[in-house]
């Protein structure tokens, strides 16, 4: 079942914050140890694929 | 700020009054007041009449000869226009305002987020109404210029304030001189850098924002409905974010990010600011001409008194509070606090209740107060992310938004409903609640007939609903012993209601307050409920109603 959004907030200020205490190499690192830890409790390669192509989308700069 | 050419007052659309200082003699010759109000913008102008609501008389001084210069607060809640309504001053504000519900969010010129506020038809206004400041203060001052309680007195400059026995004594300056002038009690309504503030020593407390935000308003026949516009990342202004709000007289409010590489004084230079405006009017397609009326800067911040009261002086609006304007919160918390230490006052200086009802003032609206901050804060943080961390979250958000409407929703405004006063004594908490509303919210509201609603039926004092009477003779002792805690108090029962608005009035008000029959309600002069209790106790609820509102026994 998909996080509620008041759970989702949560989620988004834990991260800013986290960010901000990391150093910007650190960053990456974190940010991609944390998806493998998803995708893993997610347990579904297919739904996995298909976010690490929808979170590709609009990144170019305008 | 002005185009080059203009005088300072001088606007397209707006009249400005020119006041001046009262007769010498006159002020000479009253030495005394029982309440004197620091500044008469907004908030003051609103203390003076809910005093005169109330009876009671003040004095106002404000040391300019117009009003305030600009559009500046343009966004009037609900609970607003019912607080307007109750000091009588409503009318000329519904027939000016635009009112709205919604809100449509845009990122790289797509629409990520469309919201509606919450709204029924149970509600006599709207959720928010567009209206510029200066027409705020324009019926404001024609309530109080006809209202025979309230003395204002302009180009008078509050210099000096001291505590005497009896009160304060102020030192005021005017164009013909200086006077003194004693007063029971201050209400010190003299805005954001209040001077009441620094004579007594107090500093505002929080924390400032970055981001600065130019705010422009422009003249246009531009066609697009009441709807709060909010642009992130646009090509008009890169990275940045954007605010446009329809106002009243075919003003436009452009409230913009300033771009980077402008320092503050390049953006608020004429010609950058003509050329942002132009550049933010091609981006939303408006083709025709357009007029700079007025613009000026300001930056974010959450700052606030620790105490809004210091002995015989009252912090009301700016001067004790200065909250983000993403929130819309400034002028209407202002006028909230107004209310709130306006009908508490003059029941202390009618001698209807003890002095430490004013204890109960800096509770509430403090606590209103950090309320928002708490929202603004996240407003804020979305708008104008301070740091790496929450632009990067920003961003992802939006980005995210494009193909997802869940991810929108960290775009709304968050635009709240009023606080629920807990603290302070002035409700009666401590106590089963008879219904789904609870002591220290505002009474909802409800439509009983195609043109009434159950504000309308509310008094001018505190109001007792009682929704099912029991025991008639009980009824009546009740009403006599709260008669003698205030002169005003109005009864409504339920057999008014049912005569009047039929039995499916009475139940659709069941309904909206969750209460059963046999519920009594006491509801405040401000429209917050003080009490409720399942059944019609009269000497468990005078009790309780004397110990919150009433006076000691003096033996
Ligand atoms: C440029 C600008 C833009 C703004 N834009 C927005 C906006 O977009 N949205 C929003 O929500 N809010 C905005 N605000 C804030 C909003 O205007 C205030 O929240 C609101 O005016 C507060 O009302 P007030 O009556 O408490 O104070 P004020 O309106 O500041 O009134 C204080 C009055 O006290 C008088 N005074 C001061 N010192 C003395 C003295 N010693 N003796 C006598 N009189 C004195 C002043 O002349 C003034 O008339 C803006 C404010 C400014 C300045």
């Amino acid at each position: 079942m998909a996080l509620n959004f008041a759970d989702l907030e949560i989620v988004y200020e834990e991260l800013a914050r986290t960010l901000d205490r990391l150093s910007p190499s650190e960053r990456e690192v974190f940010l991609c140890k944390l998806s493998l830890l998803m995708a893993r409790d997610l347990g579904d390669l297919s739904r996995v694929q298909a976010m690490i192509q929808t979170a590709q989308n609009h990144l170019e700069k305008v | 700020m002005r185009p080059a050419g203009k005088g300072a007052h001088e606007s397209l659309y707006f009249t400005y009054p020119a006041f001046t200082a009262p007769d010498r003699a006159h002020v000479l010759a009253h030495e005394g007041c029982r309440v004197a109000i620091v500044g008469a913008g907004p908030v003051g102008m609103f203390a003076a009449l809910t005093l005169a609501r109330f009876g009671i008389a003040s004095v106002l001084f404000d040391n300019k000869d117009t009003f305030n210069d600009g559009s500046r607060a343009i966004c009037v809640q609900r609970s607003s226009f019912q607080a307007l309504e109750r000091a009588g001053a409503v009318q000329p504000f519904i027939e000016k305002a635009y009112g709205w519900t919604m809100g449509r969010t845009f990122y790289r010129g797509e629409q990520i987020l469309e919201f509606e506020m919450p709204h029924s038809d149970s509600e006599k206004y709207l959720p928010m109404y567009n209206i510029q400041q200066q027409f705020i203060e324009q019926y404001l001052w024609d309530a109080v210029a006809a209202s025979p309680l309230i003395e204002a007195r302009w180009c008078s400059e509050v210099t000096g304030i001291e505590d005497t026995e009896s009160g304060v004594r102020l030192s005021v300056q005017d164009s013909n001189g200086r006077y003194q002038c004693a007063a029971e009690w201050v209400l010190a309504a003299d805005g954001a850098r209040s001077a009441i503030r620094s004579m007594r020593g107090l500093r505002l407390k929080g924390d400032n924002f970055p981001g600065r935000y130019v705010i422009a308003d422009v003249q246009m026949d531009h066609t697009y409905p009441t709807i709060r516009r909010a642009l992130f990342d646009s090509k008009s202004n890169p990275d940045k974010t954007i605010l446009i709000h329809r106002q009243p007289d075919k003003i436009w409010r452009i409230d913009y990010q300033m771009p980077d590489g402008q320092s503050e004084e390049e953006a608020i230079s004429e010609d950058n600011i003509r050329d942002n405006v132009g550049r933010i009017l091609r981006d939303i397609d408006y083709q025709g001409a357009w007029e700079l009326e007025w613009w000026s800067i300001y930056s974010a911040n959450t700052l606030a008194l620790d105490d809004y009261r210091d002995g015989r002086v009252l912090f009301i609006g700016d001067s004790a509070h200065i909250v983000p304007i993403f929130g819309v919160r400034g002028l209407n918390n202002g006028l909230g606090d107004a209310e709130n230490a306006g009908w508490k006052l003059a029941r202390v200086l009618k001698g209807l209740s003890d002095e430490r009802l004013m204890d109960s003032y800096s509770p509430e609206r403090r606590g209103a107060t950090l309320d928002v901050f708490e929202n603004a804060t996240k407003s804020a943080r979305f708008m104008t992310p301070p740091t790496k961390g929450w632009t990067v979250m920003r961003d992802a958000a939006l980005s995210l938004a494009l193909d997802h409407e869940w991810a929108g929703a960290f775009a709304n405004p968050r635009q709240m409903e009023p606080f629920t006063y807990t603290d302070g004594g002035a409700v009666l908490s401590h106590m089963e609640t008879a219904g789904s509303v609870k002591p220290g919210a505002v009474l909802p509201n409800e439509r009983l007939s195609e043109d009434s609603y159950l504000s309308d039926l509310l008094g001018n004092g505190f109001t007792l609903l009682v929704l099912e009477v029991i025991d008639p003779a009980g009824l009546d002792d009740l009403k006599a012993s709260l008669l003698g805690l205030d002169p005003e108090l109005e009864c409504i029962t339920s057999g008014q209601i049912r005569a009047r608005f039929g039995a499916a009035g009475l139940s659709r008000l069941h309904e909206r307050l969750g209460t059963q029959p046999g519920a009594t309600l006491l509801i405040r002069p401000d429209g917050y409920l003080a009490g409720a209790w399942p059944t019609c106790v009269a000497d468990v609820i005078v009790a309780q109603v004397t110990v919150a509102f009433g006076r000691k026994e003096t033996h």
